[in-house]
């Protein structure tokens, strides 16, 4: 076989993984700009605080707004502290064996089932059997299993990333295990940790199907977390399905793609300045 | 060589990582106020030995240790000696540098806030103290609260020693301490072990034969999990009695 230049195939590398990113990055341009472009123009203060009418077609989406936020805030509360413990006992207190090994691959699995299985087993178990009914606590609960395997994976790789030196120097220096985990573990793996809670909050803002049958699609204002609640993502759903409101429903996804934006932004601000107080 | 000096008696220490047999059947003391460095070629067990006297091997999966460490007559390896009491009292610094991403003060208070002090302004005075007598006051105490990171490669490994001072060990363990160091910086370290010896009761990993010679007063050599030859330094190096220690010292292999 003809060998070819070297400098020729570096150049078709460079023109390859180039345009790869080039493609990515406008795709996600496009679909940005085409969400706010049909999306803005329905943007008033209004449409942000008032209440829906005559199902959506009318009014604003404040309900769905209040949903959005309260249903990924709380399970993120649940299933933040329930991941990073299982992530540190997994990679600090016990031996790589048979068991970690199946443990993690139960948890790959789990972060590759279907938000809809998700849902279906929140509808059987949450809502039917511990007979919570359609509400916040449902839902919430639901998205935490969905989201605690990514938190537990991206947790236990961030914390495997912080140089084994820093354990050794820590033990040798008195310290226990656990004064290990908090004082030098948990600092230096925080910024992976965060990234992995920054993707779940993503997850659960856009997430339709697991909340759908969980929390139900309750257009009133939730007043408490037993009552059913309607997430931006599902009135999005329900508007652009049963052909209720075109407008409202672009008007809809502009908010939570802002939404999103301004939690991503928020995260890494704070995450800056969490390391930089630390290294000063 | 039991006497009341030893302040560290190893006696039919075997070490196992999994099948292999790292160390066999060593034996050594160590005795206080002295520097007592171990020197031979790599993968001879010199580091392991070293880690056995503060258990660091314990973190290592599949590590079996068998025999004897007594620290001041006491064996470390008992279920009722507490571990992390014992590495207050034998303290170690690393081959590379290696101070925490945090600023020069923390790094210096690690060892007294996990011990539970939170009384400032003692461990400011004790940090202070530490870092004097690291040899590095003068060269960070305008900085206390900038990086650890942005100090040279020698300062690195000097303010690694403050911090173990901090916590007053007995014995300090020195596990090749001046590997990623140049020249010169390297002198100052080993000034540092001498004049340290008066306080504290030091055991040396090296790879370097002249090393050795210059700072120890007694020094084992090790091949392939076995201790050789253990001696006054000077003897080990101008008249040794085992064959191959000779060979060793005189470049023969290693």
């Amino acid at each position: 076989m003809m060998r070819l230049n070297p400098r020729y195939v570096q150049r078709g590398a460079v023109f390859v993984l180039g345009g790869a990113t080039v493609l990515t990055l406008l795709i996600l341009i496009f679909i940005i700009f085409f969400i706010l472009e049909k999306g803005l123009p329905v943007l008033t203060l209004n449409f942000l605080t008032g209440n829906p009418e005559d199902l959506g077609r009318k009014g604003g989406i404040f309900p769905a707004i209040i949903g959005s936020i309260i249903l990924p805030l709380l399970a993120i509360l649940i299933a933040t502290p329930l991941g990073i413990f299982t992530s540190v006992y997994l990679s600090e207190y016990t031996r790589e064996s048979k068991l970690t090994r199946l443990i993690r691959f139960g948890t790959d699995c789990l972060a590759g089932i279907p938000s809809i299985i998700f849902g279906l087993f929140g509808y059987i178990f949450f809502v039917i059997t511990l007979e919570m009914g359609w509400s916040i606590l449902s839902g919430a609960l639901t998205l935490a299993v969905m989201i605690l395997p990514t938190i537990i994976r991206t947790s236990e790789e961030a914390i495997r990333a912080v140089p084994k030196t820093y354990r050794e120097v820590s033990f040798s220096l008195g310290a226990t295990g656990w004064q290990t985990v908090k004082k030098v573990i948990l600092p230096n793996a925080l910024p992976g940790i965060v990234t992995g809670i920054m993707l779940s909050i993503g997850r659960s803002i856009g997430e339709t199907a697991a909340v759908i049958f969980t929390a139900g699609s309750s257009l009133r204002l939730p007043t408490s977390i037993f009552d059913s609640t309607r997430t931006m993502a599902v009135h999005f759903y329900i508007l652009a399905r049963e052909g209720i409101s075109q407008e409202n429903a672009y008007g809809t996804a502009a908010t939570l793609i802002i939404a999103v934006l301004l939690v991503n932004l928020t995260a890494y601000w704070l995450m800056n300045r969490f390391i930089a107080k630390r290294r000063s | 060589m039991t006497t009341e000096k030893n302040k560290i008696e190893i006696s039919g220490l075997d070490l196992y990582y999994g099948k292999f047999h790292a160390l066999q059947s060593v034996s050594m003391p160590v005795q206080k106020n002295l520097i007592t460095a171990l020197i031979g070629p790599s993968g001879c067990g010199k580091s392991t030995l070293l880690r056995c006297l503060n258990r660091m091997n314990d973190l290592i999966s599949g590590v079996k240790v068998t025999g004897k460490v007594l620290l001041d007559q006491s064996d470390i390896y008992s279920p009722t000696f507490e571990v992390t009491e014992l590495r207050k009292r034998v303290g170690m610094v690393f081959q590379r540098p290696n101070p925490f991403p945090l600023s020069i003060y923390d790094n210096v208070v690690y060892g007294l806030k996990v011990a539970g002090m939170n009384n400032r302004k003692k461990m400011e005075e004790i940090a202070e103290k530490s870092l004097m007598g690291a040899w590095l006051w003068d060269n960070v105490k305008d900085k206390l609260h900038h990086s650890a990171l942005e100090l040279p490669l020698d300062q690195q490994q000097r303010l690694c020693v403050a911090r173990l001072l901090a916590i007053e060990p007995e014995v300090i363990l020195m596990d090749e301490p001046c590997s990623a160091l140049d020249p010169i910086a390297t002198m100052k370290i080993e000034e540092l072990m001498l004049e340290l010896k008066k306080n504290y009761t030091i055991v040396i990993v090296t790879h370097n034969m002249q090393q050795a010679a210059r700072v120890s007063d007694f020094t084992g050599y090790m091949l392939l999990g076995k201790m050789i030859e253990f001696n006054v330094t000077k003897d080990i190096f101008t008249r040794p009695k085992e064959k191959l220690t000779e060979e060793y010292i005189s470049g023969k292999y290693g």
